[in-house]
């Protein structure tokens, strides 16, 4: 069984002419985990993972796999496998053929082939030319080619784009299973709700700087609490609320009110005389924790 | 020794696993067999006396009975006008994997960017060469024929003509590896596309044409890359249609042709092949 390897990340930045994409970012992935790296567009997910893995040259800094460069590991293909956001594939080849090219390269059998499509539901079309694939299929062939080593890292960038209900399903229950057999798992989505089913850890960037690191619970109590309320006659609840000085907000099933407490709201409608058809108190989830994070931009 | 095999073998699979081979390929065939056979016919014709000189062109006519003998001229198609061929398959197998985004897989699986190049240009080199052979089959074989047709000696006894032959192949396999060059040069298909037909069909002809009119030029002009290339081979059209123009001996054709190839492949692994995959 193949171990996972331990990532790091050390001050690694990326400068693309003006444009700073990475800033100075620093963190591990540990084996035996699934790490949700997470950043609207363009926060620099993809330039960091592909700093990683050799593609793009950082400006500085290093990023590792337990210590070695990915250019200096022994047997890549076996020790790490990737699926970057781009379709990269040559329409005219076919899906078999596509792998059979990276088995020689990497010395690997080309039984792994057959084994991978079928890991990956594309056994059928093993013999269709890969231009004629949608896109879940692509994105599936992409995975098929990172496990093509049976390697102990996974680094899938966007993996769940494309895919249909059952194929996220699936791809919830298969990182969550490699991560289980002690593999390190790092998979990078622009949405939290995305992963959020099946990370352990939580990376978050924004404009190229970490701004969150952490268990997926340590998401959890970041967002104040609120309260929902509202009135059949809103304007007598809108003067009592003013009249007692609470800051509010209206939203689309009522006024928001920027406390924590339902009873103090109730309160202040019952003793303004004010009848109430809605009073609840909002449960910040764990997407607005991470939309406040990469809003504001601001550390934990 | 697997550090280099390997990326070899991938980037055969890479180009037999397409169908742009085997077009080019076939086109290469058919074209070199079209030509061969037409103008052997035709300058058979002529040498045998079934056609008559006086009823060609008067040029023409006239400057047959001087070149001659005529198999190696007709053989010599296959690179002289078949090397557009191997070095648009070297340039499609470079672009490809920049349009393509495959550059993302080949570097994972090999991430020593250089073993890479190198092993595309060993494998281009050996399919250039194979379509040498192509282009051969079409201009010996057809060639070969029509001259037997009228009862001319195809000179295929020669061991001159078969030494030919083994340098037409080293052009077309050198060829190969010019494009691999060029296609890492120029990363966009399209523009090394257009180039290599500009370059070869047009450029390069006016070039080799222009630079024999003074002593100067024409030194120049022999180190062009399709000079150099009829110089390999040691028979072509051009060099026969201006006698005048300095022609290098075939080693240094070949030498000259492979250092095009390799120049043009070291700047272009600085220029492309080393740039950030994004
Ligand atoms: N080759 C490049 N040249 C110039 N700028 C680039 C290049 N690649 C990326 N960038 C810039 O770097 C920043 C980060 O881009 P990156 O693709 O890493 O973001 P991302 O987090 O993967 O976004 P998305 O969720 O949209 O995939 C962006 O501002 C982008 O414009
Ligand atoms: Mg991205």
């Amino acid at each position: 069984m193949p171990i996972g390897a331990v990532i790091e990340f050390s001050n690694i930045t990326k400068r693309f002419g003006q444009t700073t994409a990475v800033n100075d970012l620093s963190f591990t992935v540990e084996p035996g985990r699934v790490t949700g790296f997470l950043g609207p567009n363009g926060a620099g997910k993809t330039t960091t993972l592909r700093m990683l893995l050799g593609l793009v040259t950082p400006t500085s800094g290093t990023a590792t796999f337990g210590g070695l460069r990915y250019r200096d590991l022994p047997r890549p293909l076996d020790t790490v496998g990737a699926a970057l956001e781009a379709a990269s594939f040559h329409p005219g080849r076919t899906a078999s053929n596509h792998l059979g090219v990276y088995t020689l390269a990497a010395g690997l059998p080309r039984t792994r082939v057959a084994e991978v499509l079928q890991l990956v539901g594309l056994a059928e079309h093993a013999d269709q030319r890969v231009g004629g694939y949608s896109l879940g299929m692509r994105q599936r062939l992409g995975l098929a080619y990172s496990l093509l080593g049976d390697p102990g890292v996974l680094v899938l960038d966007e993996p769940i784009n494309g895919l249909d209900p059952e194929g996220i399903k699936w791809i919830r229950g298969f990182l969550s299973s490699m991560a289980a057999e002690g593999r390190t798992v790092l998979v990078s989505s622009h949405l939290l709700s995305e992963v959020q089913q099946s990370v352990d850890d939580v990376i978050i960037i924004a404009k190229g700087e970490l701004v969150h690191s952490g268990p997926l619970s340590s998401l959890d109590t970041n967002v104040a609490p609120q309260v929902i309320v509202d009135s059949p006659t809103r304007e007598t609840l809108i003067a009592a609320l003013t009249d007692a000085g609470l800051a509010f907000t209206s939203g689309r099933t009522g006024l928001i009110v920027a406390v924590p407490d339902p009873g103090q709201v109730g309160h202040i409608a019952f003793a303004a005389g004010v009848e109430l058809s809605v009073l609840h108190r909002q449960k910040a989830g764990l997407e607005d924790s991470f939309l406040a994070l990469v809003e504001g931009g601001d550390s934990l | 020794m697997n550090l280099i095999l390997r990326p070899v073998a991938a980037e055969f699979a890479k180009i037999l696993s397409t169908r742009m081979w085997w077009i080019l390929a076939l086109v290469l065939f058919g074209y070199i067999a079209l030509l061969a056979g037409g103008l052997s016919a035709l300058f058979g014709g002529v040498e045998s006396g079934a056609i008559s000189p006086d009823s060609m062109n008067s040029g023409g006519g006239a400057g047959l009975s001087t070149l001659g003998s005529l198999p190696p001229l007709i053989y010599s198609f296959a690179a002289s006008v078949g090397y557009v061929f191997p070095v648009l398959l070297g340039a499609l197998a470079t672009t490809g994997e920049f349009r393509h985004q495959t550059l993302t897989p080949t570097f994972l699986a090999t991430p020593r960017r250089d073993r890479v190049l190198g092993a595309k240009t060993i494998a281009l080199f050996v399919v250039g060469a194979v379509l040498g052979l192509v282009g051969l089959a079409a201009s010996v074989g057809v060639g070969a024929l029509v001259f037997n047709g009228f009862g001319i000696d195809p000179l295929l006894a020669d061991g001159e003509t078969w030494a030919l032959i083994g340098r037409t192949v080293l052009a077309m396999a050198l060829w190969a590896v010019i494009g691999v060059g060029l296609g890492v040069l120029v990363p966009s298909q399209v523009a090394s596309i257009v180039i290599v037909l500009a370059f070869t069909q047009f450029i390069e002809p006016l070039l080799r044409f222009a630079s024999t009119f003074t002593e100067v030029t024409a030194d120049i002009g022999k180190f062009l890359p399709g000079a150099a290339s009829d110089a390999l081979v040691g028979a072509s059209f051009f060099t026969l249609a201006s006698p005048g123009g300095s022609v290098l001996e075939p080693w240094q054709g070949g030498l000259v042709l492979l250092a095009y190839g390799l120049l043009a492949t070291g700047f272009g692994y600085l220029i492309s092949w080393k740039r950030d995959v994004t």
